[in-house]
Formats: C-alpha cells, structure tokens, sequence
C-alpha cells in the first residue's frame, strides 16, 4: 500500500477537531418551504423526462376525443351537445388520472433508495408525503388548462364567467387532493410497483363509471342511481356543470365538499403514518 | 477525548433473527473507522441506526453527545450517508439533485447552486452536470451520490460500500477523496467487505460478525492475532494426501487439513523449524510433490479466522493464494 492515513505522523500533522455547533429547530415555516422544495424537485423531473406529464395532458385529449366522437352522437344525439355535458366530466376523469402518480411516485422513491437520504438529512420528516401531493395538485392544475384549452378548440364554450371557472377547477383539485391521499396511501402500502400502479388505477374505476360523468343518470338501473347518487365523483362533476354551464351548484358543490374533507382527514393520516413505518 | 461516535450495548432484531447483539463501539473526531464484516454481519444494520434510519431495540448511541433518537435532528445535521445502493435521482441532472439537497438544508437558491458546482467539480462530473443523472455509468452515479452526502458539510461520514461495483480507477480516486476528507477533519465510519481498501483506509478496523464485534485493532494489530504462516503440500497424485497427512502427524506436525478440492494438505506452522521439519519429513516419505509454498496470512485471512467457521474456513483458504 501507498502512503496511507494509518501512520502516527500523518495522524499528529491533522488539523484540531472542531466540535460542531447545534442545527436550528424545525419550525412550521421550515416543514413549508421543505415541503415547497421537495413539490419543486418532483416537477423538475418532468424536464428530464417529459413524458411523465402524458397523463395530464395527451390522455384527456384522446379520451375526449374518443368519447365525444364516437359515443357523443349516440348519447346526446349530436356531439355539439355531448361536448357541452361531457367537458366537466373529462376535467374531473382528468384529475383521478393524475393522482396515481401520487402513490406510484411515492413506492418509485422508496424504491430507488432516495427517501433514506432525505430522512438522513435534517429535513421535515412531511416533506416527502407533502412535496408529493403539491406537486400532483400542480401537475393537476396544468391538466385542466390543457384540456380546457383544447375543448375550446373543437367547440365547448363556458357560459358562466372567470370567476366561476376558476371555482370549478379549485373544486377539482381539492378533489383530486382527497384522491391524492388516497392514492398516497396505497402506494405507501402495496408491495411493489406494478401493484401499486394497478391498484391505483382499479379502486377508481367504480367511482368513475358508476357516476354522472358520461351519460345522464336518468337511464341507470335504480339501484345504480343510489350509488350514483352519493358517489363524489357525481357530485363533483354536478358541481362542475353547474359551475361551467349554468345550473344547480350549491347543493353537490356541498356533497363534494364533504366527501373532500371527509377524504382527507381519513385518509391524510393513514399516509402519514404509513410513511412514518415503512422503511 | 469525547467520541465522534459512540455506541453503547445496541441491539436490534428483525422479527425472531437477531441482527445485533450488544455492539459498543467509539470512534474518535477524525478517525477513519473500518467495520468489516461478511455479508448478514449487521453492517449495514448499524450504520442504518446511527443515521438515524432505524431505532434500535435497546442500548443507546450518541454522534457528538446527541442521542440518535431523542435528538435526532441534531443528529441528522452533523451526519453524511452514502448507502450500497446510489440513492440519486435519476431523472434528474447531477446539478439539480445536489441543488435539491443543498435547498433542503437552507441554502438559498444561488447558494445551492455555487455549491453544487463545486461538488461537481470536485468529483469530475462538470461535463455530466447538466444530463440526467440515469444515463451516468455505475461510477458517476457513486460519485454523485458521495457529493450528495457532501452538500451539507458533515461532520461524521457514513459509507456503506462506497466502492462495490466501481472499477480500479474510480476507487482509487474515491480512497483519494475520503483521505482528504479524513484529514480534514472529517470523522468516517467506513464498511466495506474489501480487505486492500480496509486496509489503505482505515486509521483502525472493527470486526463484526453475527451481530457481535469479534474483534478490534489496527491492521497490524489484526494480522497478528492470527499468529503462525500455513504450509500448502501438493503431491503429484492426490491418492497421496493420506500418506502425506500421516508422515506429517508422526513428525509431531499437528492441526492439518486435507483440502481433497485442491489436491493438497495444509499444516499451520509457527516457526521456521517446523517449515524445515515439513520439508524433511515430506522428502523422507518419498511422495513426489507438484508443489510446496508456505502463506503468511494477509488481512484476508486474518478476516476469515477471525469471522469464520472451521468449515468455511477451509473452503475459503483453498481460494486464497499467497
């Protein structure tokens, strides 16, 4: 071996030890702007790889797409008409597509290691889980301007005002939070990836079908409509019609409004928690 | 002197299996501490305890008087983690991933920049800096996640086999920058399986094997522990090994083995007499030999004795060639 950092001499010629001084606490303030930092790190990947915002932005325009012009004529007698009803129901598909990427990008940095050293650094131990959720919001909120964007494009109109379209899509993003932190906790509670993907895709399916946001309630089997009835994804969608179209507002802005809170206090938890265990 | 780090009666299981039973260790402010160990020693364990990753089951542990769990923020300012596995991100740039980290620990933007540069300077990643840290070979990534684990200027280093998987030139230049580092005044808690990097590294080596610290010294210290040389004798036909064994036996040449994979006998030897009494009793017997060395033991096997059992021993030895 070389000269190595074994020998007496070099040991003797080191510079003092200075003992190092205490790190400030860990305010409010700070677990905000860890969780700001982290939300930013998670949108900086979409620069390295901008095919993860495919499912805000391309996939809602397919969908719409699809729907509009293959089923809108069945369904609404033309597709002039089914756009008008369908829009609010794709801005809200939109927003349940988008929270997988709160579980599945959660288990992915588990995966790869990155969550041990942030909690191996003197970092809010919320900021992982709450960067997360900031950072799907924002990825959801850019979802409903492109989709909006380009219903506008082949004919949807808000007859309402800017004031009432800025309320429909805070309705949908404080919705697609609550499905966030249910997505959170599946991705922080299956075991692998591609089960984290599947079931956070699949616990959706009956909240997004059995619901207002294709066809009108009207023709479903009774004992549907009473699902369809108290199921959030209705409500929201209701709400949202209301909101963009005109029409009753108050009542399902106020059911999606509990079933959001509702959501999030259950479920905000639990993720905390399944975060705080798994290793 | 107080320790950098000092670890008093740890232990921890994982579900029945015990991973440690009862580690106190104490490393000084600017030791470079090697913790060898085979694979399941508890290695990677312990060094998870004492970056705070894990809570042990009881005993307590302490970085510059901080208690790991009570005061682990305190903890979590001073320490530095490079893991087995590069914890970086890969999809994004080198320079992003050290800004993130240095943005965490409240620089301010400019500031995180200016740092992250530097680093990449540091560890030759200047040209990378800007592509995403995915499509950086095996030994760009260890380096980015060393600079990583650098940002916030810590005081006491964990690496965790910092240097698996890198070729010749990246852990020579990685050894490069944990010297400086030490010599800086950093305190480093190395583990790693290599002997040659134990042994160019450490100011002073800690033996962990099944939960326990076995032993404890410098290398000099280790590989004289293990005291005496082995003699290897390699007959031309293996059908004479018994022949051999038994000469060996009646010239008062105990604790042999027959290593029948090889082809040969070793016999522990403890001075230059015995070496020469092997010698004319093997002559004397007439067995017409293929080969005939004598191995003082390196780290390796003071390793492997130290940590092994008889039988693996064995197998292991016949793998050794000195």
């Amino acid at each position: 071996m070389t000269a190595t950092v074994n020998s007496p001499a070099v040991l003797a010629s080191r510079p003092p030890v200075v003992v190092p001084a205490s790190a400030p606490p860990l305010g409010l303030g700070t677990a905000v702007r860890h969780a700001l930092v982290m939300a930013s790190r998670n949108l900086r990947k979409l620069r390295g790889d901008p095919g993860q915002l495919l499912d805000a932005t391309v996939m809602p325009i397919v969908f719409t797409l699809a729907f509009v012009y293959v089923f809108g004529g069945a369904i609404a007698g033309d597709t002039g008409s089914y756009i008008e009803y369908f829009m609010p129901g794709i801005m809200a598909l939109t927003v349940t597509i988008v929270s997988r990427t709160t579980g599945v990008g959660l288990a992915v940095d588990f995966g790869t290691g990155i969550v041990d050293r942030f909690r191996s650094l003197p970092v809010a131990r919320s900021a992982v889980l709450a960067g997360r959720i900031i950072s799907d919001a924002v990825r959801m909120t850019i979802a409903q301007f492109v989709i909006l964007a380009f219903a506008v494009l082949i004919g949807f109109r808000v007859h309402t005002g800017p004031l009432e379209l800025l309320a429909a899509i805070g309705l949908l993003v404080g919705f697609g939070v609550a499905l966030s932190c249910v997505s959170a906790v599946i991705g922080l509670t299956a075991r692998s990836l591609p089960t984290v993907d599947t079931i956070a895709t699949l616990w959706m399916v009956p909240l997004q079908f059995g619901s207002s946001m294709f066809v009108p309630v009207e023709t479903m089997p009774g004992w549907l409509q009473a699902f369809v009835k108290v199921n959030p994804m209705t409500l929201v969608v209701d709400a949202c019609r209301g909101l963009l179209s005109g029409g009753e507002v108050a009542g399902p802005a106020l059911g999606a409004s509990i079933w959001i809170v509702g959501a999030v206090a259950v479920f905000g938890p639990i993720a905390v928690l399944r975060y705080r265990v798994k290793r | 002197m107080n320790a950098a780090v000092q670890v008093d009666d740890l232990t921890k299981r994982f579900g029945g299996t015990p991973a440690l039973r009862g580690v106190n260790l104490a490393v000084a402010p600017g030791e470079i501490l090697g913790l060898l160990g085979p694979n399941g020693a508890g290695k990677t364990t312990l060094v998870r305890i004492l970056s705070t990753l894990d809570t042990a089951d009881s005993g307590t542990a302490r970085v510059y008087g901080y208690d790991l769990v009570r005061d682990a923020h305190q903890v979590r300012a001073l320490i530095g983690l490079t893991g087995q596995f590069a914890a970086v991100d890969k999809d994004l740039s080198g320079l992003d991933n050290l800004e993130i980290i240095g943005r965490l620990l409240g620089l301010s933007r400019r500031d995180a920049k200016v740092r992250a540069a530097a680093l990449l300077e540091r560890f030759d990643l200047v040209e990378a800096g800007r592509k995403v840290a995915g499509g950086y070979s095996g030994g760009m990534r260890r380096r980015l996640d060393l600079a990583a684990s650098l940002v916030g200027r810590p005081t006491v280093l964990y690496l965790d086999e910092p240097t698996t998987g890198l070729d010749p030139h990246s852990r020579a230049a990685l050894w490069d920058t944990v010297r400086q580092m030490a010599y800086d005044g950093t305190t480093v808690l190395l583990t790693t399986q290599y002997m040659d990097e134990a042994e160019a590294l450490a100011d002073r080596l800690v033996l962990l094997d099944g939960g326990r610290i076995t032993a404890e010294g410098t290398t000099a210290e280790l590989c004289a522990r293990v005291r005496g040389r082995t003699m290897r004798i390699r007959p031309v036909d293996p059908a004479d090994l018994p022949t051999v064994a038994a000469t060996l036996v009646a010239a008062g040449l105990t604790g042999g083995t027959v290593v029948a994979d090889a082809g040969q006998y070793q016999v522990p030897v403890n001075s230059d007499e015995q070496v020469t009494a092997v010698v004319w009793a093997i002559a004397a017997c007439g067995v017409a030999l293929a080969g005939i060395d004598t191995g003082t033991p390196s780290l390796d096997e003071a390793f492997l004795r130290l940590t092994q059992s008889e039988a693996s021993l064995v197998a292991a030895g016949s793998e050794v060639s000195r």
